[in-house]
């Protein structure tokens, strides 16, 4: 065997490039890692199809005969429940905890013997995953919907570019609340108390179970400021259904940048504390 | 002087005064708890030049993991100095992880979705691997490892025996300068440990890989390991080769002879001890001091018939036994820091 002579990487375009490479392979890989559960997605599609229609009917009675509720006509209510039953899986909100399982059981020193920080490896496999899941988990519920309901479309062109963006924002946003959740399994052993808090918030605060703009303005406006869930399917799914000007969405955009960013500093900051208290369990 | 400033151009792993602690919680009542310091590993000196295959042995529990963790970067040592490649393992984690391999018998390094051939390109493109260079190791490692017929079978399916060729191969493909394996035959069938070992033999005598390698079966050892560093208590009690274990622990080897006729009185054979007589002084056994084999033979040949001669080497389960059951305190500064 020979030797790699690894030297100091300095940044350069070159070295940007390779970054990206390994990203994407990483990414490639959580693709073709997620794609060999096919019953198991299946299985979801079917769950997320029947939830469909009880979310949407529920929602259009609220919207009674006066056809709108909370400034959403029955279309972009229709448009927000099927989206949002396909997005749920994409930004991934709950069921994982692949990370809290690896620190648990010792695994996690694997992932600490890579060249890659474990940060940017996790990110790069969920990015596989929410490109896999929005292939199979996203179509279908748009495709099944207009079969039943009429949906909602775009009018004004910034809003499909707009709408992708949040998406991708959504999915780094996710992980990086995930990955935090997750990780407080180096300090506590058992993630399942943070889990279900997380569990409870996130279905709650990101407009998962009703839309925010049902609360009354003065609830739902700080709670997008301060606290990231709005974020993670409120904001993409308002994008859609073109809730507010162009303007108002670009902010709500930038505002969901803001806390991706801040979050995967968290993320790499609250790395490097749990590596410098890091006990192996299990010799 | 510094680890880094005394480190020479061979050396490739050095440790001084390495030392790591943990915090236990003790019961000491019903809500009070005490809480006590323990060392996993305290005071460890290592050098391990390059190309060397050296052997990490010691009782449960005696710090060979911690150490292993430690010159890997994972675990952060509460004090001591280390380098590994040059490189502060803690502090250069990612760069280290370049130039070093990691194999643990009881933790599977692959993607547990993936068959081995996606493992193997993905790990291409983690460790940035020419595309030339990586399917150069990875012909090699097929063919010695035997892969071809399970290449394309997800990890998750295969059996520990082809799923442990599958992390050799993952942990080589980078080609690394230095290879830990914390247990690599544990669990494994007679026909995979010797494939292991094989390939591991061959690896060791190549001379481009530092092998470091803890076990608890000395046959890994007796096979693979020139070096032996023996650690317990998180010290080192023994830094040699296996042979100077033997003489340390008064391991000798045996002539066992039998005889047609009992002698009336069991011959005294200059260089050699008479160890055990039995079968009615049909069986003498003759434990070899300064006498060579030969001489004990053509001793004893000529003062009886001999109808059947064997040799016994030393067995090393039984000097190690005796090594991890002495006390610490009485073994440890004997040879600690030999290294």
């Amino acid at each position: 065997m020979g030797s790699v002579n690894a030297t100091v990487a300095p940044f350069t375009t070159s070295n940007v490039i390779l970054w990206f490479r390994t990203f994407w392979a990483i990414a490639a890989s959580g693709f073709r890692r997620y794609s060999t559960y096919r019953q198991a997605a299946l299985a979801g599609i079917v769950t997320n199809t029947v939830f469909g229609f009880l979310r949407c009917y529920v929602l259009l009675a609220v919207a009674g005969a006066a056809g709108s509720a909370a400034g959403y006509d029955r279309r972009q209510l229709t448009t927000f429940v099927w989206v949002g039953q396909g997005l749920l899986t994409v930004v991934q909100l709950w069921g994982w905890t692949e990370l809290a399982d690896r620190i648990r059981t010792g695994d996690v020193v694997g992932d600490l013997l890579r060249p890659v920080h474990p940060v940017t490896a996790y990110l790069a496999t969920d990015t596989g995953r929410a490109g896999y899941a929005a292939v199979v988990r996203l179509l279908p519920p748009v495709l099944v919907a207009p079969l039943f309901f009429e949906l909602y479309l775009p009018a004004r062109w910034p809003t499909v570019p707009l709408f992708v963006g949040s998406v991708v924002a959504a999915v780094v946003l996710s992980f990086a609340c995930r990955y935090l959740v997750n990780t407080t399994a180096y300090w506590l052993a058992d993630v399942r108390g943070p889990l279900v808090l997380w569990t409870l918030g996130s279905g709650v605060l990101s407009g998962l179970y009703f839309p925010l703009r049902f609360l009354p303005e003065w609830v739902y406006q700080p709670l997008w400021i301060v606290t990231p869930f709005p974020s993670l399917l409120q904001t993409p799914l308002d994008v859609l259904v073109e809730r507010d000007p162009t303007r108002v969405q670009v902010t709500l955009v930038a505002v969901q940048i803001c806390w991706a960013a801040l979050l995967l500093a968290a993320c790499r900051l609250v790395q490097r504390r749990a590596e410098r208290r890091l006990v192996v369990q299990g010799g | 002087m510094s680890v880094a400033a005394s480190q020479s151009r061979t050396e490739i792993i050095q440790a001084r005064g390495l030392r790591k602690e943990f915090t236990v919680r003790v019961k000491a009542g019903r809500l009070r708890r005490h809480k006590q310091i323990r060392a996993a590993v305290d005071g460890l000196d290592l050098r391990v030049e390059r190309g060397e295959t050296v052997g990490y042995i010691g009782p449960n529990g005696a710090g060979k993991s911690t150490t292993l963790k430690m010159l890997t970067g994972v675990l952060t040592p509460s004090a001591g100095e280390v380098r590994v490649c040059g490189l502060r393992p803690v502090a250069q984690r990612t760069r280290l992880a370049l130039r070093i391999g990691v194999v643990f018998g009881q933790r599977s390094q692959l993607w547990w979705d993936l068959p081995l051939r996606d493992s193997f390109d993905l790990l291409r493109h983690v460790y940035r691997v020419p595309a030339a260079e990586h399917a150069a190791r990875l012909r090699h490692c097929r063919a010695l490892l035997d892969l071809d017929d399970f290449l394309d079978v997800p990890v998750r399916q295969l059996s520990l025996g082809q799923r442990m060729r599958g992390e050799l191969t993952a942990a080589l493909l980078h080609g690394p300068e230095v290879l830990f394996l914390d247990e690599p035959t544990i669990g494994l069938d007679v026909v995979s440990r010797q494939a292991v070992r094989g390939f591991l033999d061959e690896l060791g005598r190549t001379g481009d890989t530092t092998l470091m390698l803890t076990t608890h079966d000395l046959a890994d050892i007796e096979r693979l390991c020139p070096r032996l560093v023996v650690i317990d208590h998180g010290r080192v009690v023994h830094d040699g080769s296996i042979a100077d274990l033997h003489e340390r622990y008064g391991s000798r080897r045996l002539v066992v002879a039998e005889l047609d006729a009992p002698l009336p009185h069991p011959p005294t054979l200059p260089g050699a001890l008479l160890r055990e007589v039995a079968a009615d002084g049909r069986r003498l056994v003759y434990a070899l001091e300064s006498a060579g084999v030969a001489q004990v033979v053509s001793g004893l040949a000529g003062l009886a018939s001999l109808r059947d001669l064997s040799v016994v080497e030393p067995d090393i389960e039984e000097v190690v036994t005796r090594l991890y059951r002495t006390p610490p305190e009485t073994t440890a500064p004997a040879v600690a820091g030999t290294g």
